[in-house]
């Protein structure tokens, strides 16, 4: 599905990335976990395309396509979604019609028809329910007065209605209560399939309580320091992350 | 909210040159260029007017020639020269047109490449049309199911043989010749426009809508309208413009004079497409108009505008608050791109008790336009308990465009309340990012923006308006994040 090697890239100079490989498969969930400052975030801004960042060296292979080459909305067309960490408003623009403008969009770069209003509108009940989205969220516009917990929860249903092939989840956990945080798990865990995948960059431990990982990889420093299985979350819970950067200095 | 319209928008997008560039090749009969008296009676006499409206041209033109033109708006351009404009345009058939089938099949071309296609508007919409074409009407429709209400709305040339006396009591009463520079010029040699008077207590059933559009070469387009709703009556007026591709500077100086006797409702909304220039800022319409009303016992005038284009726009839908109680309103979009100015907003002058009043004004520039906000809140000594509410938007495409403010409050009575709101933001590059995020181009990206930022305003449109007034945002902010 996506294979980064060896990535590196800066931001004002500052190299942030600093040679990171990672391998994900259709059907599988990989956890990214690290603490503040290894570049989790910066990660997944590089794979939706933010230009800020200068890639000094390596590759991304997406679908077998160089996803560096493409722009951000073709990389969105071929299927890529990030979840952003901070949801962004947009005043005066509806939801449903930012859906449907997105969805159009994505079809008409594949040569199909634009969706219909009627199929449109049973998508956005179905999917409504995933995530226990109040059908009100979604006539109202784009995260504008949504609570912390509505927009998390936003993020996860337009997920649902773009079906992805692959999700970036950037820190979607934070400042979750435990019933968002239980919501927000149920509608990815519920879109897992064999022919799609997710990547969950995650601060803490507990949503992978909720959404289990078959691998659980250690960013530290701009690169992937250990990989494990969900043990190793529960490991890090435990122990901090202080065993890793002592790990990784003496290595 | 108007339905999102994708795919009109997309195809539109495809042709970002401006749309209504192209020239109506029929014959036309033209005064020769400049002005003085002669001129003036020409056109009077070729228009078979009274004795009385021609006096008034000619006092209006020696008001007129003692004035100077203004130069306080925050705009720069060549000032026009007054003596190389042709006054007169009038396509040469003057016979009037019985049936549709009869109407010239170039200028019916003229209309559909317009979108208006009045075939369907009639058919579909419901929408009266009084299409004028160089200064002369050529069609009006649904003129006979007005007139079962006792409606009037026909050309001002036609309501001057027809209704000589309401033309005389109405006409220079709210914008006098005297008012200013330009309101004086159309006076002397204003050549046609539209009139629409709706009898007491009537409530006119459909939108009432005149598409105006230069069109000779070099020709300066003097429109006058004036609207007269009696009392407790309901109009709503729609005014489109758009206008050929010129090299040179045409222009364009309307007066719009509404007057809303007591209980009356007027609401007057426009989108405005003039050309805007090219992408250099050569050529382009200039717009400097004078727009009016006066509001009597309880009445209430809106004013909606959606202006795109134009090379330099001077502006200022005002509302003489007269009567108790009376409301007035402002929704304006403006937008300006490349080297277009424009410097509109709106006069309130709140006359009598309880009156009220909302300026809602967002502003849009880019690339190296200036687009500024001027507006008067005017509250008079005898207007107890008088209010307002101004809000005034401004948002900014690039980093190399300008975006002003200019409000003016004046309040001579303790007892008003006056409310002012002001915000200037940039585009966000977050909201752009997250909207590509998600498939959408950048140019739609915009325009989703765009649209969102006016949609209080655009709200205040009549559907169709509202869709085509989407799509002319979309159109001229093409390509202009920077």
């Amino acid at each position: 599905m996506i294979e980064i090697k060896n990535l590196h890239a800066t931001i004002e100079g500052k190299e942030i990335l600093k040679g990171l490989s990672l391998n994900v498969k259709a059907g599988e969930i990989h956890a990214i976990m690290g603490p503040n400052g290894a570049g989790k975030s910066t990660l997944a801004s590089i794979l939706a395309g933010r230009e800020e960042y200068e890639i000094t060296n390596g590759e991304v292979s997406f679908d077998g396509n160089d996803l560096l080459e493409m722009s951000t909305e073709e990389r969105a067309r071929a299927g890529l979604f990030l979840a952003f960490q901070y949801p962004v408003e947009i005043p005066g623009v509806s939801n449903v019609n930012f859906l449907r403008t997105a969805i159009n969009e994505i079809r008409d770069a594949k040569g199909e028809k634009p969706i219909s209003a009627k199929e449109f509108m049973a998508l956005v009940r179905e999917k409504s329910k995933i995530v226990e989205l109040d059908s009100s969220l979604a006539s109202r516009s784009v995260n504008e007065g949504f609570s912390g917990g509505e927009k998390k929860r936003n993020e996860i249903f337009q997920m649902a209605m773009l079906n992805p092939k692959l999700a970036v989840l950037d820190e979607t956990d934070s400042g979750l209560d435990i019933d968002a945080l239980r919501i927000v798990a149920k509608g990815v865990n519920s879109l897992k399939s064999p022919e799609n995948a997710s990547i969950v960059i995650t601060h803490y431990q507990r949503l992978l309580d909720y959404i289990v990982p078959d691998y659980v990889h250690v960013l530290y420093d701009g690169r992937i320091v250990k990989t494990g299985d969900k043990n190793l979350a529960l490991e890090l819970e435990e122990k901090g992350y202080d065993w890793i950067k002592a790990e990784t200095q003496v290595g | 909210m108007a339905q999102y319209t994708e795919n009109e928008l997309a195809k539109d997008l495809d042709n970002q040159d401006y749309k209504f560039g192209f020239v109506t090749d029929v014959e036309t009969e033209k005064v020769p260029q400049g002005l003085n008296e002669d001129i003036i009676r020409l056109i009077s006499a070729k228009k078979n007017e009274p004795q009385w409206l021609l006096d008034y041209r000619l006092k209006s033109f020696a008001i007129w020639q003692k004035m100077t033109e203004p130069d306080w708006a925050h705009v720069k351009y060549k000032k026009p020269d007054f003596q190389n404009i042709t006054y007169y345009a009038a396509p040469k058939q003057t016979k009037k047109y019985e049936s549709w089938d009869d109407v010239d099949p170039e200028m019916k071309e003229t209309m559909s490449k317009l979108g208006i296609s009045l075939e369907e508007q009639k058919r579909l919409t419901g929408v009266a049309v009084d299409f004028v074409m160089d200064s002369v009407s050529v069609a009006t429709s649904f003129k006979s199911k007005l007139k079962e209400l006792g409606i009037i709305f026909c050309s001002f040339s036609d309501a001057v043989q027809e209704y000589p006396e309401l033309i005389r009591e109405h006409m220079g009463t709210v914008v006098p010749n005297t008012d200013n520079f330009y309101a004086a010029l159309n006076a002397a040699v204003f050549t046609d426009g539209s009139f629409c008077y709706i009898p007491k207590g009537v409530r006119c059933p459909m939108e009432l809508s005149t598409y105006f559009r230069i069109n000779a070469g070099g020709t300066g387009q003097f429109e006058r309208t004036l609207v007269v709703a009696d009392e407790g009556s309901y109009v709503s007026y729609l005014e489109g413009c758009t206008a050929p591709q010129r090299d040179e500077n045409q222009l364009h100086a309307a007066v719009v004079e509404l007057k809303a006797m007591n209980d009356a409702e007027i609401k007057y909304s426009t989108v405005q497409n003039w050309y805007p220039g090219d992408e250099n800022g050569v050529g382009g319409v200039f717009n400097f108009v004078t727009k009016r009303g006066v509001c009597e016992t309880n009445a209430k005038i809106s004013w909606t505008q959606v202006e795109t284009g134009s090379a330099v726009t001077w502006k200022y839908p005002s509302c003489i608050l007269k009567g108790d109680g009376s409301v007035g309103e402002f929704y304006s979009v403006a937008v300006t791109n490349n080297y277009q100015q424009a410097d509109t907003g709106t006069k309130m002058i709140h006359l009598g008790k309880r009156t009220k009043s909302t300026i809602i004004s967002k502003g849009i520039s880019a690339g190296n336009s200036e687009n500024s906000y001027r507006g008067l809140v005017q509250i008079q000594k005898n207007a107890h308990g008088a209010r307002n509410f101004s809000q005034c938007d401004s948002l900014l495409m690039t980093d190399h465009c300008g975006a002003h403010t200019f409000p003016y409050i004046e309040c001579k009575n303790p007892s008003a309340q006056i409310e002012h709101e002001a915000t200037t933001s940039k585009i966000g590059e977050d909201q752009l990012f997250y909207c590509m995020q998600r498939g959408i181009s950048e140019e739609k990206a915009i325009s989703l923006i765009v649209n969102g930022y006016c949609k209080e305003v655009l709200n205040q449109l009549p559907m169709e308006f509202a869709v085509e007034a989407q799509k002319l945002l979309a159109i001229s902010l093409e390509g202009s994040v920077g």
